[in-house]
């Protein structure tokens, strides 16, 4: 199977922008036909270095070699060109074309005339999927298709391109069961035919399952490669968090209260399903799983901005009906969302004005708003979160990763919410400001807030929640307290397809 | 069932044709003369013009831009024509093409240079260039018309001699209309304008050419624009300061309700032309039925916003199709076959 | 904690003063002022009250229509509203109606268009560039079926004495006191009302909007209601003044509104924008164009000028951008951090 000869050769890789440090040191070694499973939690550098090998960037220092010779892409064509093929975790394809024009983009076969021949497109996309052992009608629209059936019309793409490197971005994140097995058997072929296959999961399962060897990333750095037969899940894991847990986040004790959220099989049609949770006052409750699991679904669909089918919620006693989050905010939700730029902010606005507008209606008096007072509530608010911006009128957009989050957290706080739900609260930003994320979200708790947090990095909420939920699939899989919790059986549950009894 | 019957169901061509093959079905059997050839000759004449405008446009619409100038492109190129007859009795005509669909491609390379680099919606650029195209149609033309009498018999007679019963004028159409068809079906850089319609950013990750396509489809459609306005010359009797306009609207009509995407990414050239064709019928089949005709321009925003709704309500309900599908793959159920 | 700027700074006068505004009547003034030398009678009341007369309508519609603009929608059906207002008007006038009453069916029917456009991109989700585009059509196809080729001048003395009268002795029309209030109106909602300060969130995007509470599919579809409650009175007020009303009234009306609208400062993308601005950008237009024709310089001219200027006003700032972020990059070479 492996005749261990280097196909793609990374080291002491760096990568900054400004002056954020995306990756110290990085290194990957890849070889002719093995399954390299790469893991790291978020923020280890995984994607810079992926993106390095994609050629969406380049690196600012170290080699890189791709079958023995030195290269520095500039271009995603360059690395296409080099034998590298990349799928990310949002496959794009172009969902207006067939699926066979999506797999030929650019280099359509052509025919008699110099003309673009259909037939002969379309039967090359045939023996593709044939050898992939995966019919797909190469005639139909791209548009509709699921997740599964785009990736392997990726990967039938980079054959099609004679990839020697196909790396793979959390392929499994948005697959069921019989999908991975179906992608499983595609590598295996992959593997047979010499084609070399890095992937990035947290699924140490299927990591287990079908790696050759494992790298280990922690905080920018690379940390070690293991060859899979000769280790385990747990040793995996000590090596990704590496760090006392217990010190790193301030939390403190907090008396627990009421139950301030009551949430009973909420059910949405195709995206979650009979989930039950609560959440008391001067509680920090983590959601915890994968990426697709439906966690931040779920908040969505507590807080209004979604509908749920069926179930219910109840906050502070009362029933929250589906769909408002006006009603939600009045009941005293804030929600911090994923998305900071999108959904968080309005990029256009400045400092100030983004502070205030979920005041709005409270500034407001026969209608109007007074704009000192609002620049008040604006400086007072973001004085306490101790935003750094030079003044109220500075635009948004030109804070710091870890600036705009205290921004969102000084708009929601500023509510005096009853219940603050945090999804990624510390996605993108910085050490610094996260340590004062924590201590913030920490200092909610301990004034009697209920807090909901949704977060991906084991560490975050390992050492952050009181309790924590794992979700899996659209399901709550497990119910774990602080002190029985461990990385292991917190990935166990939200790798788990059923739900886990302790 | 025959793959090709299949195939032929989904083509977004098929409801405009079934449309435009019923219309003229129902009026023909309500009011026989309406078939008669010459009112056949006066339809087809009347849908070449729309007819080539429509093909240009559609290639823009399908790359997710839109250009509202056409019709103040055509009425310049229209009055350049009237005026080089004018002025110059013994040019040739070939010569007169050429000056037209140059006129054309100049004003449409304006447009798509300032989209391309500008970064701003089509839509808002080409209103004002809209604006700007007419004024200097206005500025030049005055309150001169000139009229078909100027114009040599042979260059009007385009419009009327015909090979194999279709206007000379009409043939020529057909021709930039087949050959547009093949370019954006068959050829690599011709499907490109599909894949920058359906997603500008991918393609642009790809190494698509975004900004060389997006103007190509600007000087093409300008290009048309100004060889429709050479026809117009030829088929009515006056051009002057306000030829042209409002034709933007029954265009962009014909393109939309021919099966293209007002977003972009799909439809063909065939399609915006046959909508063409049937936006015409409509007029004609009105009087034919004695309709008050003035229920024209009613029936053609009815039926932008009518085909409109329809592509809507179909990604809507595609979309949840979608969603259910895959919640019912990842219930952990018997190993099901692989895909549909 | 006690870091040396641990407090946001406090925020300079000008910082919080609209600079693009204030540049904008800049040049009105300067232009008021060539003007005023150029032709003598430029800067009396009787001038400035007919150049009033013809702003009202532009500056009526372009209200709701900046409002919608800011929450990333168009409406390019306002002029065939206030086609189909007018139209309705002549039609009942025509069939000796009384003037109330055709008064109120032709505002009406610029609510309800004004409600159809609302359903169709509120609630159907249509983008709304396509849908303005499909009921222009309709509107101003309706019109012309409801009053055909007719033309309708005989009002009621009373009702066009009052819209073309003036104050006194002074030459303004007496309707601008209505047409300040609507100004005052716009101003309060859109930069002092949590309504407002919803509709810039908007703009940005639905997410960010929904995310604090804003109603969205509801304040789409009011927008467009008032779009064309307003449509429906310049409607009425067009035939008055005028003393006709056709179906082609207003026809073309609304590349003027929206040319105002962006060169008054709001972004085509939505977020952003304000009414001061507007307002200006409007009487600027509305000072060349009568400038213009003191000079006898042909409404030709002024056309290519209003397409030109539009073109500019959105073409300048992104133009800008990319200068500024060249000379950035000169001189940091900075990336964006991957997300």
């Amino acid at each position: 199977m492996q005749n261990h000869i280097p196909v793609l050769v990374l080291a002491d890789a760096a990568k900054s922008f400004g002056s954020v440090v995306a990756l110290a040191d990085g290194r990957i070694d890849l070889q002719k036909g093995e399954v390299h499973a790469l893991v790291g939690e978020n923020g280890a550098g995984k994607s810079t270095l992926v993106k390095i090998l994609a050629g969406v960037h380049s690196h600012d220092s170290g080699t890189f070699e791709v079958a023995g010779a030195r290269v520095k892409f500039r271009s995603v064509a360059e690395s296409k060109a080099q034998g590298i093929s990349v799928i990310y975790q949002e496959p794009t394809l172009f969902s207006d074309l067939t699926v066979a024009e999506n797999l030929f983009i650019g280099r359509q076969p052509k025919g008699r005339l110099g003309l673009i021949s259909q037939s002969s497109m379309r039967q090359q996309a045939r023996s593709l999927f044939a050898q992939l052992g995966v019919p797909i009608d190469p005639d139909r629209l791209a548009e509709g298709l699921s997740i599964a059936d785009q990736q392997i019309i990726e990967i039938a793409k980079a054959i099609s391109l004679d990839a020697q490197v196909l790396v793979m971005d959390e392929p499994t994140a948005a697959l069921s069961g019989s999908e991975v097995d179906r992608l499983f058997q595609v590598v295996r072929s992959l593997q047979e035919k010499g084609v070399a296959i890095l992937f990035i999961s947290h699924r140490f399962v299927e990591v287990f399952a079908i790696s050759d060897r494992i790298t280990v990333m922690r905080d920018g750095s690379y940390i070690g490669t293991w060859v899979t037969k000769e280790t385990d899940s747990n040793a995996i894991v000590r090596e990704m968090v590496g760090r006392d847990i217990t010190t790193l986040f301030p939390k403190e004790e907090a008396t627990r209260g009421d139950v301030v959220l009551d949430v009973r099989n909420l059910t949405r049609e195709g995206v979650f399903s009979d989930v039950t949770l609560s959440v008391r006052q001067g509680e920090i409750v983590g959601l915890a799983g994968l990426v697709g699991s439906g966690r931040t679904e779920v908040a969505r669909a507590i807080f209004g901005v979604d509908r749920y089918d069926s179930g219910s919620v109840v906050l502070k006693g009362r029933s929250l009906k589906s769909g408002d989050p006006q009603a939600a905010i009045r009941g005293g939700i804030g929600f911090v969302p994923e998305d900071r730029r999108k959904q968080g902010l309005v990029l256009e606005l400045p400092v100030g004005r983004n502070i205030a507008l979920t005041l709005r209606n409270f500034l407001a008096k026969v209608g109007l708003i007074s704009q000192s007072s609002e620049r008040s509530h604006a400086k007072d608010w973001g004085d306490q979160l101790q935003v750094k911006a030079r003044s109220l009128e500075s635009g948004v957009a030109t804070l710091s990763g870890g600036n705009q989050q205290k921004v969102v957290l000084a708009k929601w706080l500023s509510t005096k919410p009853s219940l603050l739900i945090v999804d990624e609260p510390t996605r993108g930003i910085d050490v610094g400001t996260k340590a004062e994320v924590h201590r913030r979200l920490s200092d909610l708790a301990q004034a009697g807030v209920a807090v909901l947090m949704i977060s991906s990095e084991l560490p975050e909420v390992l050492g952050m929640s009181d309790r924590i939920y794992v979700m899996n699939e659209g399901h709550i899989r497990a119910e774990i307290s602080r002190a029985e919790a461990t990385p292991e059986n917190v990935m166990e549950a939200a790798t788990s397809r059923q739900k886990v009894v302790r | 069932m025959p793959v090709f019957l299949t195939r032929l169901s989904r083509l977004r061509e098929l409801p405009v044709a079934v449309a435009f093959v019923t219309l003229v079905a129902i009026t023909a059997t309500l009011n026989p003369r309406f078939l008669l050839p010459q009112s056949v000759k006066d339809l087809l004449l009347n849908a070449t013009i729309i007819a080539i405008l429509a093909a240009g446009q559609a290639m823009v619409i399908i790359s997710r831009n839109v250009d509202l100038s056409v019709g103040s492109i055509l009425g310049l190129s229209g009055f350049a024509t009237g005026t080089l007859f004018a002025v110059f009795p013994d040019i040739p005509i070939v010569l007169v093409f050429l000056a037209g669909i140059s006129v054309g491609a100049a004003l449409g390379a304006f447009n798509g240079i300032l989209v391309v680099t500008a970064g701003v919606p089509s839509l808002v650029i080409t209103l004002g260039s809209l604006y700007v195209f007419r004024g200097i149609n206005n500025a030049w033309a005055g309150g001169t018309e000139h009229f078909s009498g100027d114009r040599p018999k042979e260059f009007s007679n385009l419009s009327v001699d015909t090979v194999f019963g279709l206007p000379i004028i009409t043939l020529l159409a057909f021709t930039v209309i087949a050959a547009m068809a093949i370019y954006l079906a068959k050829f690599r850089s011709g499907r490109d304008f599909y894949a920058i319609g359906s997603d500008p950013e991918a393609a642009r990750l790809f190494g698509i050419p975004v900004g060389k396509r997006v103007l190509t489809a600007f000087v093409i459609n300008g290009a048309l624009a100004g060889l429709a306005g050479v026809l117009y010359a030829s088929r009515f009797s006056s051009v002057g300061a306000r030829t042209g306009t409002g034709l933007e609207l029954d265009v962009v009509a014909a393109v939309v309700v021919g099966g293209v995407a007002i977003f972009g990414g799909s439809g063909t050239v065939v399609g915006a032309a046959i909508g063409a064709f049937l936006l015409t019928t409509i007029t004609s089949a009105l009087t034919a039925l004695r309709v008050d005709k003035f229920w024209q321009q009613a029936v053609v925003g009815a039926l932008i916003i009518s085909a409109i709704v329809i592509d809507r309500v179909s990604t809507l309900r595609n979309a949840r199709r979608l969603r259910l599908d895959q919640a019912r793959d990842s219930v952990p159920a018997l190993e099901k076959g692989v895909t549909q | 904690m006690t870091a040396l700027s641990s407090e946001i700074g406090a925020s300079k006068i000008w910082q919080r003063i609209n600079l693009r505004d204030v540049a904008m009547l800049g040049v009105l003034l300067i232009v008021i002022v060539i003007n005023s030398f150029a032709r003598d009678n430029f800067a009396s009341t009787t001038t400035v009250g007919y150049l009033l007369l013809d702003v009202i309508p532009i500056m009526m519609l372009a209200l709701p229509m900046a409002f919608i603009i800011i929450s990333a929608e168009i409406d390019l059906s306002v002029a065939s509203i206030v086609g189909i207002s007018a139209a309705t008007i002549g039609a009942l006038v025509l069939r000796e109606e009384n003037m109330v009453v055709a008064a109120v069916s032709g505002v009406g029917v610029g609510v309800l268009a004004g409600a159809f456009n609302g359903f169709l991109v509120a609630y159907l989700g249509l983008p709304s560039l396509a849908a303005t585009i499909g009921t222009l059509a309709l509107y101003r196809g309706l019109a012309l079926v409801i009053i055909g080729d007719a033309s309708v001048g005989s009002f009621p003395e009373t009702w066009t004495s009052f819209v073309q009268g003036k104050l006194g002795a002074t030459g303004i029309p007496t309707v601008t006191i209505a047409v300040l209030f609507f100004i005052a109106l716009a101003v309060m909602l859109l930069h002092y009302s949590p309504f407002g300060r919803g509709l810039f969130a908007l703009g940005h995007s639905q997410e960010a909007a929904r995310f604090v509470g804003v109603k969205v599919q509801h304040a789409k579809f009011w927008l467009f209601v008032a779009s064309g409650l307003v449509a429906g009175l310049v409607g009425l007020y067009w035939a008055l003044r005028y003393g006709s009303a056709r179906s082609d009234s207003a026809a073309g009306l609304e590349l003027t509104v929206i040319a105002a609208v962006l060169l008054g400062g709001v972004s085509i993308f939505g977020g952003r924008g304000s009414i001061p601005g507007v307002v200006v950008a409007v009487l600027l237009v509305a000072t060349i164009t009568y400038g213009f024709r003191l000079q006898r310089i042909s409404d030709v001219v002024l056309v290519i000028i209003t397409g030109a200027l539009l073109i500019a006003s959105v073409t300048a700032p992104n133009y800008y951008q990319k200068i500024r972020e060249r000379w950035r990059f000169i001189s940091r070479a900075k990336d964006s951090p991957a997300s």
